[in-house]
């Protein structure tokens, strides 16, 4: 390293120590964005060109000189030999959801300093590495899937457990995320209307590129992006008729049921129809806003109103009940490490790569600018007053309704007004903002006040509906994109026992399989909907720990294959994040089931229920739906116990394949790499 | 206007807007004996394909 390159480098860790010292040390007083955003910016560039460059390099050993699948089998359909920006836009579209835009505005309850430090740290130390080893050795074994290298590596066990685990995640992933559509749209005309709309252009986009011009992706993309934002301002004009709007005001209960059965439908009908251009359309809305989300941010350099650490990191938290420790790590997965995206990394990339050395730049640089969204998800939501925060985000059963919510708000120190709330809501064109939970409301407000002070004042309304329809496009696009992977799965494990059932395209194991996988995620957001506490807190926390359970399965596949490979003495490079998510997820697996508190523990939370249903002191429209939510409760406690006994079973798994590779036992099996 | 078209290019690579003549490309180039798809039906094949395995994420 040459001079130079070393005073850059210094300066670089320099400044990033005395920003992160600036953030952690700030008290009393706000700091503004830049703080967070300049500290990102350094640990990126160090985590990026000295940990990920040295991990590519020295561990991983990628090797410029070896012909990637891409190259050698060149079949013009699947394996494709592509620009590296090209597969890097690719990789990124696919792995960046809604998850990085949800859980830090959620974690926001306890401050800025959790969540930001986390998504920082976890991302650099874990999700990157993650995805830049699954998306290696993935290329090593010709693009085969997490499952059939957790199958292959490890053996039968591991790869079965792979397999429930990730259609269990699926299914509690989008019954979280209907969850959250349905607190965006539920008694609002306007984000109904506008988010119905989309089914129709998405319809519209897929004849065009089917029908009409054939494969002019770009074309059909435009017409779509034009007619979405036509769609915003004709969901204002439909709110303000006074007949046509009641035909879009809609209590959540319905709102639910019309997810279901718009999920059934895309998922049998054929792809090109509604699916496919619904995910050009989401693709190119997502990325545009995030861009934009970016550029706002970064010249607004807006300040941040949350403190460091609000007094919830002792568990009290009104979005979600739980220590600081381990549930904000729980609560923030995506942007920091996600086990989908060794779903992602392993399969379609890696069948595009024309050169190892571009595995770097991919995997852990996509992972890189995934966490750089969530970070941008936590400024949007530390912007808002937390008074207004935690009014948009706590559910009616923890803190009442109106005048008793802004009381107990404003009692914990986050002062609140109810004509705030009031002038708030009319200002982005609703009737209220109050118990909105689920995180897209509130990030729609933040986004609102940060475009209009950015982009023109006097357009709330609107920018805060363009910010639902945003995230409503591509919550649903996952949601149906979800069902259908779903399906197939379901559709490949019952084919073992009935081979009909098997076969994808028969159109009646179509319709069953889709049902069942609707029905999975169907009772789940029938039940987060019916919960007079929001479900948000029962449902996020249980899809925080089974995506990390998800990545720990990535990461024991990745240290087995290390061990096999004679790479053991860096065994640590996956096993240290292995080790802290196991940490993690089993402490917060630990407290949900057996804590006495009643919103923290499953079964205590049912026991707590089901005592005041005995005693009848539960008011009737309680006392109506309680039974319900005590089995519900029972039943995510069993899961809760699922989970983590698959996550002992992989680990255990994985010590016994990698203590027979260093003992040189036998029934050694040795690593699968392909030519 | 040099980025301008990079930028352009790579839209259309990234969106596969250009995927059609990627393939006919290849065609050319590995098995031009063969008989071509036309553009209906490989875009209709490549929508299949591609929809067939885990492409988003959360």
């Amino acid at each position: 390293m040459s001079v130079r390159k070393l005073l850059f480098w210094l300066v670089v860790a320099g400044l990033g120590a005395f920003v992160f010292g600036g953030i952690a040390l700030a008290r009393g007083e706000s700091i503004n964005a830049w703080w967070l955003i300049a500290a990102a910016v350094c640990v990126y560039a160090i985590g990026y060109r000295v940990y990920g460059a040295w991990v590519a390099t020295r561990v991983l050993l990628v090797d410029g000189g070896r012909a990637t699948p891409a190259v050698r089998i060149n079949d013009g359909r699947d394996f494709v030999p592509t620009n590296r920006w090209v597969v890097f836009g690719h990789h990124f579209a696919a792995i960046a959801g809604p998850g990085p835009l949800v859980g830090p505005t959620l974690a926001a309850q306890f401050g800025y300093l959790p969540g930001t430090l986390w998504i920082l740290v976890g991302a650099v130390l874990g999700g990157c590495i993650q995805d830049m080893t699954v998306l290696f050795f993935s290329t090593r074994r010709n693009g085969r899937s997490l499952g059939q290298m957790a199958r292959d590596e490890l053996g039968p066990v591991g790869g079965g457990a792979a397999l429930i685990g990730t259609l269990m995640i699926l299914i509690i992933l989008i019954s979280v995320l209907g969850l959250v559509i349905v607190n965006a749209m539920k008694h609002s005309p306007w984000a109904t209307a506008t988010v119905l709309a989309t089914v129709p252009i998405a319809i519209l986009v897929g004849v065009y590129m089917r029908g009409i011009r054939p494969g002019r992706v770009l074309e059909g993309s435009a017409i779509g992006i034009a007619l979405l934002l036509l769609a915003v301002w004709g969901g204002g004009w439909v709110d303000q008729q006074p007949t046509l709007r009641t035909w879009f005001d809609h209590g959540p209960l319905t709102i639910a049921y019309g997810i279901m059965v718009y999920g059934f439908v895309a998922a049998v009908v054929p792809v090109w129809l509604l699916l496919a251009p619904r995910d050009y359309l989401s693709t190119f809305m997502k990325l545009g806003t995030v861009a934009l989300l970016a550029v706002a941010i970064v010249w607004l350099n807006p300040v941040l109103h949350m403190p460091a650490l609000t007094q919830f990191v002792d568990g009290t938290g009104p979005i979600f009940a739980g220590k600081v420790f381990p549930f904000v790590f729980i609560t923030i997965a995506c942007g920091a490490v996600s086990g989908f995206h060794a779903l992602v990394s392993s399969g379609t990339t890696p069948k595009l790569l024309t050169d190892e050395r571009d595995i770097h730049m991919i995997g852990y640089g996509s992972m890189m600018l995934e966490s750089f969204v969530a970070l941008m998800a936590l400024i949007a939501a530390c912007v808002l007053e937390p008074g207004v925060f935690f009014a948009i985000n706590t559910a009616a059963g923890v803190v009442g309704e109106g005048a008793q919510a802004v009381a107990t708000i404003s009692s914990w120190g986050f002062p609140v007004t109810l004509e705030q709330m009031e002038s708030l809501a009319r200002e982005m064109g609703e009737a209220t903002l109050f118990a909105r939970t689920g995180g897209a409301p509130s990030l729609a407000v933040g986004m609102a006040s940060i475009f209009s002070s950015a982009f023109g004042q006097g357009m709330l309304a609107v920018w805060y509906h363009f910010a639902i329809m945003f995230e409503a496009v591509f919550i649903l696009t996952t949601l149906d994109a979800g069902t259908r992977v779903g399906r197939f799965m379901l559709q490949d494990f019952l084919g073992n026992f009935v081979p009909a059932l098997g076969r994808t395209a028969w159109y009646p194991s179509v319709l069953l399989c889709s049902g069942l996988v609707v029905a999975g995620w169907g009772y789940f957001l029938y039940i987060g909907v019916i919960d007079p506490a929001g479900g948000v807190n029962i449902l996020w926390p249980l899809f925080g720990i089974s995506n990390q359970i998800l990545a720990a399965i990535a990461l024991s596949v990745g240290t087995a294959i290390l061990v096999k490979t004679g790479r053991e003495r860096y065994f640590w490079v996956t096993g240290l994040p292995l080790a802290w998510l196991t940490v993690v997820t089993s402490s917060a697996a630990w407290q949900k089931v057996m804590s006495d508190d009643p919103r923290l523990g499953f079964f205590a939370g049912a026991n707590d229920l089901a005592s005041k249903l005995a005693a009848g002191v539960l008011p009737p429209e309680k006392a109506a739906v309680a039974p319900q939510l005590i089995f519900n409760q029972r039943l995510d406690g069993w899961l809760t116990v699922l989970f983590v006994g698959l996550l002992w079973l992989i680990l255990a798994d994985m010590t016994r394949v990698c203590l027979r590779h260093v003992r040189q036992s036998a029934g050694m099996t040795p690593a699968q790499e392909s030519a | 206007m040099k980025l301008v078209r990079a930028f352009w290019s790579w839209l259309r690579a990234v969106s596969g807007d250009d995927a059609y003549e990627r393939y006919l490309a290849h065609h050319a180039a590995v098995h031009p004996e063969r008989p071509v798809l036309d553009r209906r039906t490989f875009f209709k094949q490549r929508q299949a394909a591609d929809w067939s395995q885990v492409r988003r994420c959360c």
